[in-house]
């Protein structure tokens, strides 16, 4: 019997279907006050005064400033730039100044409104070309965070022998995670007992690395626990730190325990995004239409603080060449400064905004080799033994071009493009259907995983369960349940028998963080490897033979507990031989495994209103062996909804800054109606270094929506379209342009 | 200050509030009923849903005065031992990940199948436009919702 592969139930379903499962602000402790946060509403600038206006009794008032700060006031992530609280420069409009709290959240409300801060105004920059042209140096020497170079071949003298070129220019937008439930912690702090956090996060040990210099204070004397958790898609990742700092903060200073959440408004204006960006891209073909050359020069917006912006401009670097071979590959990128809060991880982290240029790319290039998008994506399509641009030789089996024909066949692509034609040449409605071809890479970027050195344990517990430990996070995904299913396969074991244990700081160990497609392929790795570790140990004491029956193998557990003591297995991650990268060249193995995907999306755009809606959209991919499937089935089809809403709705609108549509009134995130059914098919190659055989999928699926629906509406009405959001005001501007 | 009085999941219960408190508020804080949950405080999301006198309404945009003398169903209320069969449904198809927006959406097609018998997809797609979740992209609730049966 295995459990892999298999549609287990999802393992905490029932708390949630109950509504009894605990969110953050689902919790309370006796004593609990309320947080807040006052922020500067100057993008950048000097800090002069803050001035507590008349209007409430201040002396009711817990207040935290960064004088008030016991350790180091930096939020510890990769740079040490971005403060807690701003102590004197402002760099962005929704700097955190000042910390208030009250056990009455009305006053509270109140007070933070009666709080002016005096701040002497710096020129600010808003935008890439801005900050690339210093308008204003906001940021270290040169306004850049970090850049990348990727150089295979000879890119200049592979021009000069093209048969034809192509060049174009594309834009992505940001855009907001949008959890439904917005971010919230709780915090006990004093100096006796150290700093306990609870939270709604995907990363307890970056909230824990984080607080660690914030207070001053050795590791055991800091404490994160997740609580439930209602969505991430990397908007909980880096952020939380942050908040829970000032909850922590305020609860070292009041003495009692401080709940912060983030209303909506709230939680929009001031968390991380997805990063805009600006690509351009050249690419030269041969006269049977190879690519023979490719130049691309990626930019990304990182906002005010470097946070996370090298390594998603990393992972968009790597992506942006795509699943295809080409010799001659010239790849410049860099993740610049401006005064907008920090952008963040999103799912797909960077690479779906490359991706989105070059799959956009190559429907204009198509268009100039007067051939069908498809046939040319499919006569350059990467083979196992040849090299990606970042020097990688593809040595596994590489299923694509099948990947490609299924997504063509379900979606009768071929066949839609001629009637859509016919359909097209009258009337307001006009039909649509395009694709995307791409791959995304799971686990950590080069040699991060092995940076990490994750840690994973299985252990026997009192009550005659093997509890799983990590720190990998349950947020909607099914870590839990592909945990579970990993380790009774491991064990030979029933689903009933695994436990899967709440990230504790204090109880588990540290396996990284619940980001970059890693929790199924490399912790599942390792917990399958913890419960080996496990089951070797109860060999060696001959408590367990090789071949055993459930039964035996549960007495056996308890026997040991009885006779010997605590029965742990642990495993630590080690890089699989085939995985070598130089991160001096930035050259090698980017990623140990690669999911491969075909989008379709099939689209109607109405004339009349501009509106365009996707009727149809199937995925196909390879992803390694499929762990859950109606798990994995909810994966793709939620991300490719995600992805509707970055190609088509959700539109984030900036005045000097700050977000201005910061609510789901005005941000239009897709509804039920904005949605088709998406049609997925999986198909599987086991990869040997993942757990269960599986390759990442969280994020696949918003790397190809975006593109796919731009080249169904470019077919449909004859446009090149380079920017997304696609919203009907800008479909409209393009059109009218483009017809006198 | 005001007395107010409510049945909740059948049973009857006063409180004391403010009466233009918001019913979410008296619901979660004052009943300390935490399923219902906030997730963007305008009546947008939909996560705040619950059923005032068989209504569908979403509870962050209700004064509780409004919802005095009436009776309401928040997800708490939905099964006792055993889940009821939409919930074993949303189960069984995927229909929960994150979990968040799940009471509501709950209580939104419970609201649904009360009003008609044979629901189409397109009849769910339009009944649940109020509810907004971000994990699933809806096809998986929405199958949840066909295959949960002719009774809740």
């Amino acid at each position: 019997m295995s459990w892999v592969g298999k549609s287990a139930l999802r393992k905490e379903g029932e708390k949630k279907l109950r509504g009894i499962a605990k969110y953050i602000d689902d919790i309370s402790f006796e004593g609990m006050i309320y947080g807040t946060t006052v922020r500067s509403s100057t993008p950048r600038g000097i800090l002069k005064k803050i001035e507590f206006l008349p209007g409430v009794n201040w002396d009711e008032f817990i207040k935290v400033t960064a004088q008030d700060i016991p350790g180091h006031n930096y939020v510890a992530l990769i740079e040490k730039d971005q403060p807690f609280l701003a102590q004197e420069k402002i760099n962005h409009p929704e700097e955190p100044v000042l910390l208030l709290a009250h056990a009455n959240k009305h006053l509270l409300e109140k007070a933070r409104k009666l709080v002016k801060l005096h701040v002497e105004p710096l020129p600010p920059v808003f935008n890439i070309e801005d900050s690339l042209s210093q308008k204003a140096l906001v940021w270290g020497k040169n306004n850049i965070f970090k850049s990348y170079s990727i150089d295979r071949g000879d890119v200049e003298t592979a021009f000069k022998k093209a048969f034809v070129i192509v060049e174009g220019t594309y834009e992505t937008g940001a855009q907001e995670q949008l959890y439904i439930e917005p971010n919230g912690v709780l915090a006990i702090a004093n100096p006796q007992e150290g700093v306990t956090v609870w939270g709604s996060m995907q990363c307890p040990y970056y909230v824990h690395k984080a607080l660690l210099p914030l207070f001053d204070l050795p590791p055991d004397k800091v404490r994160v626990v997740q609580a439930e958790t209602g969505g991430g898609f990397g908007g909980k990742e880096e952020y939380p730190s942050v908040i829970c700092g000032h909850a922590a903060l305020l609860a070292w200073k009041s003495g009692r325990p401080v709940k912060i959440i983030y209303d909506r408004m709230e939680d929009m204006v001031a968390t991380t995004k997805r990063h805009p960006s600006k690509t351009k891209i050249k690419i030269g073909f041969d006269k049977s239409n190879k690519l023979i050359a490719m130049d691309i020069d990626f930019s990304i917006d990182g906002g005010a603080y470097a946070t996370l912006s090298s390594v998603v401009l990393s992972r968009g670097t790597l992506h942006a060449s795509g699943p295809y071979f080409c010799p001659n590959i010239k790849i410049r990128s860099r993740a610049v400064a401006t005064n907008c809060p920090p952008h963040g991880a999103f799912r797909g982290f960077g690479a779906p905004q490359s991706i989105f240029a070059l799959e956009k790319h190559l429907d204009l290039c198509a268009k100039k080799l007067n051939l069908d998008p498809a046939i040319l994506r499919k006569s350059n399509l990467i083979k196992t033994g040849e090299t990606l641009g970042c020097g990688q030789v593809i040595k596994e089996k590489v299923r694509i071009s099948e990947v490609v024909e299924r997504a063509l066949q379900l979606s009768s692509y071929h066949k839609k493009r001629k009637l859509f034609l016919k359909h097209n040449s009258k009337g307001p409605l006009k039909k649509g259907i395009g694709l995307s071809v791409f791959m995304h890479g799971a686990g950590f970027t080069g040699s991060g995983e092995t940076f990490l050195a994750s840690i994973a344990a299985i252990r026997a517990n009192e009550a005659g369960k093997l509890e799983v430990l990590t720190s990998n996070t349950e947020i909607g995904q099914g870590t839990n349940t592909i945990f579970s299913q990993m380790t009774a396969d491991a064990l030979k074991l029933d689903l009933k028998d695994i436990e899967v244990v709440q990230p504790d700081t204090s109880k588990v160990p540290n396996s990284g963080p619940t980001v970059a497609s890693r929790t199924c392929m490399v912790v599942g790795k390792l917990v399958e490897q913890a419960a080996q570790d496990l089951k070797q140990k109860l060999i060696s004491a001959q408590l367990l033979k090789e071949k055993y029956t459930r039964s035996e193998f549960l007495v056996a557990c308890k026997r040991y507990r009885k006779e010997i003591g605590e029965l742990k297995g642990i495993s630590q991650y080690k890089a699989p031989p085939h995985v070598v990268w130089d991160e001096q060249k930035y050259q090698g193995d980017a990623y140990g495994a690669y999911a491969w995907a075909a989008y379709v999306a099939e689209t109607t755009t109405d004339l009349r209103t501009f509106e365009t809606v996707v009727d149809n959209f199937w995925a196909v991919q390879e992803v390694g062996k499929v762990i859950n499937p109606t798990l994995a089935r909810g994966q793709i089809i939620g991300g490719v909804a995600q992805g509707i809403g970055y190609a088509l709705y959700e539109d984030v609108v900036w005045h000097e800054g700050k977000m201005v549509n910061n609510k789901m009134s005005n941000y239009i995130m897709p509804t039920t109606l904005d949605t088709p059914d998406i049609d997925v098919l999986f198909l599987e190659l086991p990869y040997a270094f993942g757990g269960g055989g599986s390759k990442g999928i969280g994020e696949l699926p918003l790397d190809g929506p975006a593109p796919a629906i731009l080249n169904a509406m470019d077919f449909a009405l004859d446009l090149e379209l380079t920017q997304i959001p696609t919203t009907p005001e800008r479909l409209m501007e393009k059109i009218e342009r483009k017809t006198p | 200050m005001k007395k107010i009085t409510l049945t909740v999941n059948g049973k009857k219960i006063s409180v004391q509030a403010h009466p233009f408190a918001r019913l979410l508020d008296v619901i979660r804080e004052g009943l300390e009923l935490t399923g219902t949950k906030e997730g963007c405080g305008e009546g947008e999301c939909g996560a705040c849903s619950v059923l005032l006198d068989g209504e569908l309404v979403n509870s962050c945009l209700v004064p509780v005065l409004q919802a005095n003398g009436k009776a309401i169903l928040t997800v708490e209320g939905l099964s006792k031992k055993s889940l009821c069969p939409l919930q074993k449904s949303f189960m069984k198809c995927g229909g929960a990940q994150c979990g968040i927006c799940t009471p509501g959406m709950l209580i939104a097609s419970q609201a649904l199948k009360k009003k008609k018998k044979r629901l189409s997809p397109k009849d769910i797609r339009e009944g649940l436009a109020g509810n907004l979740c971000r994990c699933t992209g809806y096809s998986q609730i929405i199958e949840s919702i066909q295959k949960s049966g002719g009774r809740t």
